[in-house]
């Protein structure tokens, strides 16, 4: 009986829903975070001295397109993960593919470079901040997804906790790329993919704890 | 479920994604019987006062979360992984509450559905040492969600003999978790 009354009380004055608020919400997470991780990357790393020049380069769009190409992926785990049946698998596929590419063409790379400066290529100047710095700048992003998504119907939280620091780990490697001056492919398919896949262990981490709703 | 159902369902589901508080009660009404022999299935005798609740928190669930339905998933599976999770929440909750052991047991099984690949060689082995009868139980009332009687029926045997049947295979497996457990 009690029941019934319940029933009686969420059906009367039923407020429309849209079941794009998902993607809705967690694209104005990427817009915060990646906004704030923007600001941090302009106020306190800097911009690269040479943007201008290196935006006329290949190797920029290379870099900035593989953080885009992850946050989508990412993105689309996520949204898909705040469903309880859906499948996010498209999404992993996505985001393994690129790594793919860019991997391959980072060995190629490599193979065609003289011994001697292979190991210079890979690792870099900044081999061991630049994991770090787009983990570091990967949270606001994590933290706002995260909350967005405890509103709607994760069921399996620890992936959907990886997606979305997958997701945002992508948007914070496209803010990154305007800091940081490397160029070689092999730096960017380890580096920076390990960047990512530090947020999303991050955000694996946290999914159990943060994702549960009641 | 049959598909007709399921069809009907789920364009009501569309109409209350819009704001049609008629259609949203006839699902909710809907669900609302089924839910309730769903849980009652799967929560032991001692808790079915619980399980009144339990419904009602699944459908205030279903209610705040409808936004979360989209045509790419079917429409009661949709309604029965909100369900799912409440059950296990449900679990959790009353494991730190109570150190109730067969919890354990019953959430390690329950959880498969989900993680399938990881937990099922584990059960296998588990269930496997179990007699052929006991394992049939097991795998029909806590895996695929049949009441006692269906799957006594299933066997040839009374609701009486499997309900003997599945409580000795529940504590056999208890013993062999807890002796794991022990190292």
């Amino acid at each position: 009986m009690e029941t019934d009354r319940l029933i009686e009380g969420l059906t009367v004055d039923l407020r429309p829903v849209s079941a794009r608020q998902a993607p809705v919400w967690l694209g104005g997470a990427a817009l915060i975070g990646g906004g704030v991780a923007l600001a941090a990357v302009i106020l306190s790393l800097g911009l690269r001295p040479d943007l201008s020049i290196a935006m006329a380069g290949q190797m920029f769009w290379v870099k900035a397109g593989y953080g885009v190409v992850l946050a989508v992926a990412g993105f689309w785990c996520a949204e898909r993960l705040s469903r309880p049946v859906a499948s996010s698998r498209a999404g992993w596929w996505l985001g393994g593919a690129a790594f793919a590419i860019l991997a391959l063409s980072a060995l190629a790379n490599l193979m065609g470079a003289p011994a001697e400066a292979r190991m210079g290529a890979w690792l870099g100047g900044s081999w061991q901040q630049c994991p770090l710095y787009i983990l570091a700048l990967s949270i606001p992003t994590l933290g706002l997804s995260l909350a967005v998504m405890r509103g709607l119907a994760p069921t399996r939280l620890r992936l959907a906790g990886a997606a979305a620091g997958a997701f945002s780990g992508g948007v914070a490697a496209t803010a990154y790329g305007l800091h940081c001056g490397e160029t070689a492919p092999a730096f960017l398919a380890t580096w920076y993919s390990l960047g990512v896949v530090l947020s999303a262990g991050l955000g694996a981490l946290l999914g159990p704890f943060a994702l549960r709703w009641r | 479920m049959v598909p007709e159902v399921e069809q009907r369902l789920a364009a009501l589901m569309l109409r209350a994604q819009a704001g049609d508080g008629v259609a949203w009660r006839e699902v909710l009404v809907v669900l609302n019987v089924r839910l309730k022999p769903y849980f009652r299935a799967r929560m032991g005798g001692e808790q079915s006062s619980e399980v009144e609740d339990l419904v009602q928190e699944t459908l205030m669930a279903l209610h705040n979360r409808r936004m979360t339905y989209d045509t790419t998933q079917p429409f009661t599976a949709w309604a029965y992984a909100i369900a799912r999770y409440k059950l296990i929440d449900f679990w959790r909750r009353r494991r730190v509450r109570r150190h109730v052991p067969l919890d354990d047991v019953a959430d390690t099984l329950w959880v498969d559905a989900d993680h399938q690949g990881e937990v099922n060689a584990d059960l296998d082995r588990l269930l496997g040492d179990l007699p052929d009868r006991q394992e049939q139980l097991v795998r029909s009332v806590r895996i695929q969600g049949l009441s006692l009687a269906e799957a006594g029926d299933r066997l040839g045997i009374s609701e009486g003999a499997a309900k003997v049947s599945f409580h000795r295979a529940l504590k056999a497996l208890m013993a062999k978790v807890r002796s794991h457990g022990d190292g």
